[in-house]
């Protein structure tokens, strides 16, 4: 590295590394340059001229922004000269834009407002007529004001760039200019609100959190989106018990401030109207309330019932479901009703992956390396659409450090525009181009390789042979669907695998097969839903449910146990990159229960409770910590930030059932149940147009 | 030819000007036309660059930065391809030179901008033409089609096995674009927003590439330069300011016209010989010597030398030689509101101080010259127009509010008069049409 | 969408201008000459355009919105420009403008419901010297007293050319 730069700022010596801005420079240093157009991570403008700073020897003030640091620069952010520009360019600012601050939502969180605070001057001079605009509404979830608007082309870039969308744009010119959508009226795109986000003032807000608070009236809950598996740390505004806001301003976790459409709105299927807040047992054919103890000693008596005669038990886990819960079922299924039988909808090759990678270490990949890459091989993955966390970090790997992406995928997507190359090859037959790829790849200087659920079995292991023959860093992903798909492997909801990885002496039925079998005695599901999809085979099984809404399998019930969301619970998940992260309750739901506390309560009315020992969240981690593999993190770590599990390292020796794994290919406007029940994802436009490409046409059980 | 020629001309670059069929390539060549990219193809990139510095040339765009220099700065060994750009993007008020250039010589700008190419080993130019002068892109178009045709153009350049391609290309209506970075964008099919600079168009210019961005004038005089010789050149001039200017007289003159003549003239021998002295025999008040962004001279300031150096003496620009006359009947106010207008109209919207300022100064002009005015706005006008100036992201910024205090500041009187409610005092009625 | 043979023969030859790789350079002169045919920008000609130099519509769209001469809505069959800009100003722009204002009954940027006529008053247009001046379509006028607009528009709005009218000559040739 080159030696750092000396330069003053404001009297203060200070050292940076050639080549950094003069305003991120000060900002290390402590010392602020107010900006509206200049933002971290974005190309530069140089448009707001808020970072006006007087620089010695240089004939009028400099734009802090584009300046970069030079030796012994003199630098003064705080002078007369400088103040008086800032006070003025604000006044400027202000002639046309509306002081209607007490009606705006941005009121309190306006970077606009904190400058004139701070720098502005005490009375306006503008005396002629402002310029007006009607408010627009581009989309459910996005309205435009005009006037409001300073044009700092935040929204621009962030969609652009960020995104890869490039579904806003300037239009007209001078002081008419205002940003426009791309479709006249209307927006068509992921509809992920990072314009709003973005947005230093109150001209672009969401249709969901509009005139709702005002932002002090909010408490925040820190916590992770329980969509899909990228593992975005979301942070949720509650106002009286109520989830008003989702989104990640301070920008903690892994994802910074990105949110995609189902981070920062698809919260609200929690207090969907058909949330079920009550248990039910099944009278004469028909679900009727009961009380929660009823509804357990039902189950527990039906349970020990079954367990008495050596019935089977067929257990679902969840994609969804904590860790610890995860943890705690497979451990309550396998000794208390001794039973292998448990398994979850599986929907990436993570197993054979980490057998494949046997006695390597650091290959696994982090959703940091996905940014600080600089090759990156996405093999049957429409990334944009369904890991779009993912496929933001590798653009802004592409921006900043000039990534080269490389693409196999059997349909068009988003990755083809800034790919170096893309193949198409159909679904299942991705790793014939990798050959094609060899020459290419060989040439840089690592690799990450991501690849979704139709590489599988042999073909990851071809894949990492062919990694591995590269002769460089090569790091890996095997892309899974959920929040905590990831996590349900690791712990071992499989009828082959205990937590950890270990294979189990006596393996269970599978999904499919618990499904199939006739003579199943009872089938528990944990927030899943196969009978979606599926029939099950057993006329007299018992059936218990535990979920959030009455799904298909929930009708087939014969107790309905209503659980609580990820929004309504503590406990920690594990992301498509092996990376453990942590729930934070945000809100209550009356009448739901966690499922950690159902399964203990289960275990209790059986009488099993000593053995289960306590269903506290934090006491379940504590054994998780002991006895799986690579988790061995104390959770005030996890708590502070996202921590990598370490990768198991040796062989799993279990037979190849990757033939189970079935991507659900969720698009951003679709997740599961969950997703049926978020209003915002089904009234955005996108959702009814089918914009998600290939993932839909997929076909899948 | 739109106006007669004057006998105190000194015809350079004008010099084809009313032969018959001045535009054609036969006329050219019958005339010295293309000797001077001859004598250029026997010289090295070094050589070129010294005799174009040696000529004393400098950019006629309006900021007349030495031409020759400003062809040192491009990087001549960089493996991108290097690029030629003729800025036609004519639209600074008050100058309609680069028109008739191209109306009545077209192969002198392509003569000058194939000799910049040799400069830098470039082998594509461009003229980037403003879309109101459509029909000059067609004469161009016409004029490159012959010199294709005669083998000056294309792959084998006058049979020297040299490159050299050049096209034109239109605008479509935006002051902005005539900055050289905005050019540039908009060339490249996007909205004309200046550029962050450095780097500079000379190491990061059409497409990213090294490239030479100057004036038509500039150009048209390489060529002369080169068929004449560098020191003939210079020595029409003055020191440091080689050559001659295309000076476009308007305004309140008996003979308003382009006129060719001596870098360094005396303004006031334009004004009452060349141009026949002040309409009407009216008193000269003010005139804007260098286009609407040059700040105003007074009549008692207008004794001056026209070149670059002595202008920038008297706190104003030569700027494109755009020499805007006015008599004792203009109502200064009125002057400065239709420039505000037009800066108003034609700032991009990029940074805040231009956009806002200038929006603001033209309905606070307005007013002010509607009678609606108090004596604090004349205080506001400079204030704002100061407050605009070094802090916006392009030049337009600076030359919305240098041209404004310079009217507030030498014309405080015809502010004042508009005090008190009172209209306009030269005229009855005042229009009230949104820019 | 489907252009004439001349038009397309431009564009092709437009698009042959620039590097292959840079497609997007020829988009304005493309709008500019199919406003021409077409009469205005419109959202169609937004799509082709955009497929034909490799940019989104959006991309198109905010082009559109920056350059004067670019209209979302057609203009009469003759727009008639009249500069007003300081140096026409002092020559009498002013009155240019209104005699227009009042011989067709229009304002800024209004078109006459006939379409046959349209007026703008537009910023300079590089006739400072020739003042006032204005502009036809892409013809120039120099030096237009008030009672020539009416001659000349009254001669255009009987049919007759530009090349015809003998008592306003078109300078632009």
């Amino acid at each position: 590295m080159a030696d750092p730069v000396t330069m003053t700022i404001n009297g203060r010596e200070i050292q940076a590394a050639p080549g950094t801005l003069v305003i991120e420079a000060a900002r290390k240093n402590g010392i602020e340059i107010p900006s509206f157009c200049y933002y971290e991570g974005y190309s530069l403008q140089a448009a707001c001229r808020m970072c006006l700073v007087e620089v010695e020897k240089a004939p009028k003030l400099m734009v802090a922004c584009t300046l970069p640091v030079a030796p012994g620069m003199v630098v003064h952010t705080e002078s007369q000269k400088v103040k008086d520009a800032r006070k003025y360019t604000l006044e400027f600012l202000l002639t046309n834009h509306p002081l209607d601050c007490p009606v705006c939502d941005k009121g309190g969180e306006c970077e606009l407002q904190d400058m004139v605070f701070r720098y502005g001057a005490g009375e306006s001079r503008f005396t002629e007529e402002k310029l007006h605009v009607q408010e627009q509404q581009w989309s459910p979830v996005v309205f435009y004001d005009g006037p409001r608007c300073i044009l700092c082309f935040r929204c621009v870039r962030a969609c652009n760039e960020g995104m890869g969308v490039g579904a806003l744009g300037v239009v007209n010119r001078g002081s008419v200019s205002l940003i426009a959508p791309n479709h006249g009226d209307h927006l068509e795109c992921d509809e992920c609100g990072q314009c709003i986000d973005i947005c230093p003032v109150g001209a672009l807000t969401s249709g969901t959190y509009r005139y709702q608070t005002r932002p002090w009236e909010m408490e925040h809950t820190g916590t992770i989106c329980t969509h899909c598996s990228n593992g975005c740390k979301t942070t949720l505004g509650v106002r009286n018990d109520k989830i008003i806001r989702g989104n990640n301003r301070d920008r903690s976790g892994i994802n910074g401030e990105f949110l995609c459409v189902k981070g920062r709105y698809a919260f609200d299927f929690y207090d969907h109207p058909e949330r079920l807040q009550s248990p039910m047992i099944r009278v004469n054919g028909k679900l009727e309330p009961v009380s929660w103890s009823k509804a357990l000693k039902h189950v527990a008596e039906k349970f020990s019932e079954i367990k008495a005669r050596n019935g089977k038990f067929g257990v679902i886990g969840s994609n969804h479901t904590t860790n610890e819960e995860n943890f705690y079922l497979q451990k309550f299924v396998r000794q208390g009703l001794g039973s292998n039988n448990i398994d979850h909808k599986r929907t990436g090759d993570v197993v054979t992956l980490i057998d494949a990678l046997s006695g390597t270490t650091g290959t696994l990949a982090t959703t940091a390396d996905l940014y600080e890459g600089k090759t990156f091989l996405i093999l049957g993955a429409d990334l944009a659409i369904e890991q779009p966390f993912l496929s933001f970090q590798i653009r802004a790997s592409m921006r900043h450090h000039a990534a080269k992406v490389f693409v196999v995928t059997s349909k068009e997507v988003r990755e083809d525009a800034y790919a170096k190359k893309s193949i198409r090859k159909a679904a299942g037959s991705e790793i014939e181009a990798l050959e094609e790829l060899r020459e290419a790849l060989a040439a840089e200087s690592d690799l990450v390789i991501v690849f979704g659920s139709s590489v599988k079995g042999e073909a990851v292991r071809k894949l990492v042979a062919f990694g591995e023959s590269l002769g460089k860093p090569v790091k890996y992903c095997a892309l899974v669907d959920y929040s905590n798909s990831r996590g349900a492997v690791d712990m071992g909801l499989m009828a082959e695998l205990h937590p950890g990885y270990h294979p189990s002496e006596t393996p269970g039925m599978t999904l499919p097969e618990m499904l199939a079998d006739e003579t199943l005695d009872a089938l528990w599901v944990i927030n899943e839903n196969p009978l979606e999809a599926a029939g099950l085979a057993s006329d007299k099984a018992f059936v218990v449910v535990q979920d959030l809404f009455l799904t298909e399998t929930a009708q087939r019930a014969d107790v309905v146990l209503p659980s609580a969301s990820a929004y309504e619970k503590n406990g920690t998940v594990t992301n498509v990159c092996g990376e453990i992260q942590r729930l934070q309750k945000a809100v209550t739901v009356m009448g739901t229960k966690p499922d950690l506390e159902i399964i203990g309560l289960i275990a209790k009315e059986m009488g099993l409770a000593p053995a289960m020992g306590p269903w506290v969240s934090e006491t379940v981690y504590g054994e998780i910590r002991r006895s799986v593999k690579g988790y061995d993190i104390a959770l005030p770590l996890v708590a502070m930030a996202a921590q990598q599990t370490a990768p198991v390292n040796g062989r799993v020796n279990v037979a190849d059932k990757s033939a189970l794994i079935q991507g659900a290919h969720e698009t951003l406007f679709t997740s599961g149940t969950l997703g049926r029940y978020s209003k915002v994802l089904n009234s955005v436009i996108e959702k009814r147009a089918g914009m998600s490409l290939a993932a839909q046409e997929e076909s899948h059980v | 030819m739109y106006n007669q020629p004057h006998p105190l001309e000194v015809k350079v670059l004008t010099r084809r000007f009313g032969l018959p069929n001045s535009r054609s390539i036969d006329t050219y060549m019958a005339n010295d036309g293309y000797t001077g990219l001859k004598k250029a193809l026997e010289m090295t990139p070094e050589q070129i660059v010294d005799y174009v510095k040696l000529s004393g040339l400098r950019g006629r765009g309006g900021a007349g930065f030495p031409t020759g220099l400003k062809w040192s700065f491009v990087p001549r060994t960089s493996p991108k391809p290097k690029y030629i750009m003729v800025n036609a993007d004519e639209s600074e008020p008050g100058t309609c030179k680069d028109r008739l250039l191209i109306e009545n010589d077209p192969h002198q700008v392509i003569e000058g901008a194939m000799i910049a190419g040799l400069a830098i080993n470039a082998e594509q130019g461009y003229i980037y033409i403003r879309g109101e002068y459509r029909y000059l892109i067609e004469l161009m178009d016409k004029a490159i089609e012959e010199a294709y045709a005669k083998g000056v153009l294309g792959e084998n350049v006058m049979g020297t096995g040299k490159r050299f391609h050049f096209a034109t290309h239109s605008g479509a209506g935006a002051y902005e674009c005539g900055e050289e970075s905005a050019l540039l964008e908009s060339f490249e099919g996007k909205r004309g927003n200046p550029r962050i600079r450095p780097p500079f168009p000379a190491v990061a210019g059409v497409y990213q590439s090294p490239t030479i961005l100057n004036n038509v004038e500039t150009y048209s005089a390489v060529a002369p330069i080169f068929q004449q010789g560098a020191e003939y050149f210079c020595g029409l001039g003055s020191p440091k300011n080689g050559g001659t200017r295309l000076f476009c007289v308007s305004g309140h003159v008996e003979r308003p016209g382009v006129y060719e003549l001596p870098m360094g003239t005396n303004l006031l021998k334009i004004i009452h010989e060349v141009a026949g002295g002040v309409r009407g025999g009216k008193k000269l008040k003010a005139v804007i010597p260098g286009g609407s962004s040059c700040p105003v001279l007074k009549a008692d300031e207008c004794d001056i030398n026209m070149d670059f150096d002595s202008l920038a003496a008297a706190k104003s620009m030569l700027g494109s030689g755009g020499i805007v006359v006015m008599d004792e009947d203009t109502c200064i106010v009125k002057a400065a509101l239709r420039i505000m207008r037009f800066y108003a109209h034609e700032s991009c919207g990029w940074c805040i101080p231009c956009r806002e300022g200038t929006t603001w100064l033209r309905k606070l002009l307005q007013r002010f010259h509607d009678g609606m005015g108090t004596r604090s706005d004349i205080v506001l006008i400079g204030d704002l127009s100061k407050n605009m100036l070094g802090r916006t992201f392009c030049p337009l910024g600076d030359a919305a509010a240098m041209p404004t205090i310079a009217f507030v500041e030498k014309f405080r009187d015809e502010f004042e008069a508009h005090l008190d409610g009172k209209p306009c005092p030269k005229e009855n009625i005042s229009r009230l049409v949104a820019a | 969408m489907t252009f004439s043979p001349a038009l397309e023969a431009r564009f092709e030859k437009f698009l042959a201008k620039y590097p292959a790789d840079r497609k997007r350079s020829a988009l304005i002169p493309m709008l500019i000459y199919a406003q021409d045919e077409v009469g205005s920008i419109t959202d169609e000609l937004i799509q082709e355009l955009a497929r034909r130099t490799g940019t989104t519509p959006m991309q198109v769209t905010e082009v559109v919105g920056f350059y004067s001469m670019l209209q979302r809505k057609p203009m009469g069959k003759y727009h008639v420009q009249i500069c007003t800009n300081i140096s026409c100003l002092l020559r009498g722009g002013d009155e240019l403008w209104e005699q227009a204002c009042k011989k067709t009954g229009l304002g800024h940027k209004q078109v006459a419901a006939d379409g046959s006529f349209s007026l703008e008053e537009v910023e300079c247009m590089g006739a400072c010297s020739w003042a006032p001046a204005m502009q036809v379509n892409y013809d120039f006028y120099h030096g237009v007293t008030p009672k020539q607009l009416d001659v000349l528009l009254d001669s255009l709005a009987a049919g007759k050319k530009p090349e015809e009218i003998a008592e306003v000559k078109k300078v632009s040739c």
